[in-house]
């Protein structure tokens, strides 16, 4: 069976230990985490975690049975399923912008609609969003430049309301 | 407004709420206030365990024994890692328990305290779920949840973690009488589409085989199994599990499958074209290789957990539910089709023919030997003196294995034994909560003589209860289990097998006051099971056994169910 990757939304309880208890699901179990975004919702007493996984269908079956089973879980959906979603991720980028460059990281900026957040003398900040796709093709085009610092916030995904003809 | 108390006396409280009347615990610096209201209080028996693992697996053994919830109480620290395995056991067997540990002062936590240590996060794994308890007004909703989290849906083990500021902490009782969690509703009615393809496979079946675990015995599903399996002619096999849930004795029970399973449970299952399996969830002791295990059926699976389900051998049917609204659902759809009997008799006229015949190539057997005490002997004897009624509680190896081919369960909550951790050292203990919860029946460990040093401790505790409880070591000298897979698998290395220094174990009965006898002919095994049977005290047999006897038919790990050595 082919493995695809796959990106879980989880409610779950707001209480001490949830997430432990999910993360010691996928390190006991032997599954994948990709990457894990937690954050409070409209309703304090829930959490939205997001998460990446990868598996063959049994495999993301059991991943969402057994989160399911957890005590603290009160929903899950696998966004991927349908295919129809929105998945955003953000990074901070403190690249190194000496004059001879500073221009082509603007230009780079603009392309991609990056904002710069911190200009040092020697230094950018950028923060880029948007799906992984988009997010590693700037880390690319900069890597040359001197990519100096790189923190990414993980994936969040929401499925699309379903169209109406 | 509730009544205003401390956090100690809601324990009290609650656990009288609950009806629990047996406990089973040790005491420490970070429970002394429960156990000053225990000290105040009527009603709620206390039994003192020598280690606190005893104290997990005798509240196990009381739960498995009684269909009730069992419950222990430990300290901090090391009283509660010396549950973890207990907890664990449980866990791996669906097992409704409630472990209450003390904790030290909310203050304190994460400072590295005395006897502090990290309850909740070494247990997440191995418990349904666990608490830590941070407000006093959390506690009552807490109590309550926990029993039940721990009884309803797949059963489990919760643990309470009490810091000991709250246990002096004044709050409200408020004890709610039901209890709702919005994330947590286990299903335990079945679909009925589902149910309705189950009925059409079974009636297009030919080579049908019943396939029942656990599950049958924890959700009370004997009954309808013994109808449905009478209805419709069906074989009907066991996990270790599932022992007792079906009469052993019955002519369609063809025993035990898997590993240490008969071989025509095994041959029925390797060629069955359906498979309708309950309660049961596939553990690689029962399946062998996975893709050899029932290759031409389809397989109807009805758990209540659906993580149970397409985890090892992928299904045709999938019921998520309890087994018994289950098997209730199947017999209406079973009784209103109304085939008359015969027309089960004479479509799998054929099927029952075959699988006598290999009931008769491979029945279970052993060579009796007039000079030395062959252990199938002893479980042959025991199950005819006690007219299979006895509560059987085993250790694990051999003597497990021994006991579940050769004793012949009729009743289910009558084998009390760790099926899924296979925990050395559970039989004795969990045989004191089954001795507690059944105090007028006859309660017996079936131990070898490496597991029954495992928690041997608890000779006191049975003799402080005066639990007339009797072990019966199968003693060859050897972890036997592990000997047998040196031999078969390792060119007889016996790598750390012998254990050349044992305890007197008759002079150690004697020491607990207990009644010890040692036999090693053959004649002596039924007057001497006799004798302990009349016996009104704790007593222990210590049997000499064929020191290289082995457990047959085997299925060498990793290999078809079909491919067995047999004897």
């Amino acid at each position: 069976m082919s493995e695809r990757k796959c990106t879980l939304s989880v409610l779950v309880e707001n209480t001490p230990g949830a997430l432990a208890r999910i993360a010691g699901l996928f390190s006991g179990r032997g599954f994948n985490i990709d990457s894990l975004n937690v954050a409070e919702t409209l309703d304090p007493t829930l959490s939205h975690l997001t998460l990446v996984t990868r598996g063959d269908e049994q495999i993301i079956e059991q991943i969402i049975k057994q989160l399911r089973r957890l005590i603290d879980v009160y929903k899950v959906v696998d966004v991927t399923e349908e295919g129809d979603y929105v998945e955003r991720e953000m990074a901070l980028i403190k690249v190194r912008a000496e004059k001879e460059n500073r221009e082509e990281i603007m230009r780079i900026c603009e392309i991609f609609r990056c904002k710069i957040v911190d200009v040092s003398p020697k230094t950018y900040v950028i923060e880029v969003t948007g799906d992984q796709n988009k997010l590693q093709a700037v880390i690319e085009l900069l890597k040359p430049m001197g990519i100096k610092e790189l923190v990414r916030t993980g994936t969040i995904a929401m499925k699309r309301e379903k169209k109406s003809i | 407004m509730g009544k205003v108390m401390t956090g100690a006396r809601m324990v009290i409280e609650a656990l009288q709420k609950e009806g629990v009347e047996v406990i089973f615990g040790y005491p420490g610096g970070a429970v002394i206030d429960i156990y000053d209201e225990l000290y105040k209080t009527e009603g709620v028996h206390h039994v003192l365990v020598r280690h606190e693992q005893g104290a997990a697996h005798a509240a196990d053994g009381f739960a498995r024994s009684t269909g009730k919830v069992g419950v222990a109480l430990v300290t901090s620290g090391p009283g509660a890692t010396n549950t973890v395995t207990g907890i664990a056991t449980a866990y791996m067997d669906s097992i409704p328990i409630v472990v209450l540990t003390g904790q030290v002062p909310t203050k304190l936590i994460g400072n590295d305290a005395f006897q502090e240590v990290d309850t909740t996060g070494i247990t997440r794994p191995i418990t349904k779920h666990n608490f830590l308890v941070k407000k006093i007004e959390d506690l009552p909703r807490i109590l309550k949840s926990a029993f039940y989290i721990a009884k309803t849906g797949r059963p489990g083990p919760v643990l309470i973690d009490i810091p000991k500021d709250i246990q002096q902490a004044k709050g409200e009782f408020n004890y709610p009488e039901e209890i709702h969690l919005r994330s947590y509703n286990p299903v335990y009615e079945p679909h009925l589409k589902q149910i309705e393809r189950a009925y059409q496979i079974l009636e297009k079946a030919e080579r049908p085989v019943f396939l029942i675990g656990g599950g049958v015995i924890s959700s009370g599903a004997h009954e309808e199994v013994l109808e449905l399996a009478e209805k419709l002619n069906l074989p009907i096999t066991m996990t270790l599990m599932g022992l007792g849930s079906f009469p052993g004795d019955h002519p369609q029970s063809l025993g035990m499958l898997g590993m240490h399973g008969t071989y025509f449970a095994n041959m029925a299952v390797a060629n069955c074209d359906v498979l309708l399996a309950v309660g049961a969830r596939f553990d690689d002791r029962v399946t062998g290789r996975v893709d050899a295990f029932a290759p031409m059926a389809k397989i109807i699976h009805i758990d209540i957990d659906p993580t149970s389900i397409q985890k090892n051998v992928k299904v045709d049917v999938p019921i998520v539910g309890d087994c018994k609204r289950s098997l209730q659902r199947l017999l209406e759809i079973v009784k209103a089709v109304s085939k008359p009997k015969k027309y089960w008799q004479e479509r799998f006229k054929e099927w029952w023919e075959q699988i006598e015949i290999w009931r008769k190539r491979y029945p279970l057997s052993y060579k009796y030997d007039p000079n030395i005490i062959k252990p199938q002997f002893v479980i042959e004897k025991l199950y005819e003196l006690t007219k299979g009624e006895a509560i059987i509680c085993t250790e694990v190896g051999q003597n497990q294995m021994w006991t579940a081919q050769f004793y012949k369960f009729k009743k289910p909550r009558t084998l009390i034994t760790s099926g899924g951790l296979g925990t050395m050292g559970f039989g004795f203990p969990a045989a004191i909560g089954a001795q507690m919860g059944n105090p007028n029946k006859l309660v017996i460990d079936i131990a070898g003589d490496g597991s029954i040093q495992m928690n041997i401790q608890e000779m006191a505790t049975a003799m402080q209860e005066r639990l007339p409880i009797k072990i019966i070591i199968l003693n060859n000298g050897y972890l036997g289990m592990v000997r047998q897979w040196q031999e078969l698998f390792y060119e007889r290395r016996y790598s750390q097998v012998k254990m050349a220094v044992q305890p007197d174990f008759v002079k150690l009965a004697e020491a607990y006051g207990a009644y010890g006898m040692r036999i090693t002919k053959p004649d002596e095994v039924e007057p001497a099971l006799k004798k302990i049977l009349e016996t009104k005290t704790l007593c222990v047999l210590d049997v000499i056994i064929a020191p290289e006897e082995g457990v047959f038919p085997m299925v060498p790990a990793g290999k078809a169910t079909t491919e067995m050595i047999l004897v």
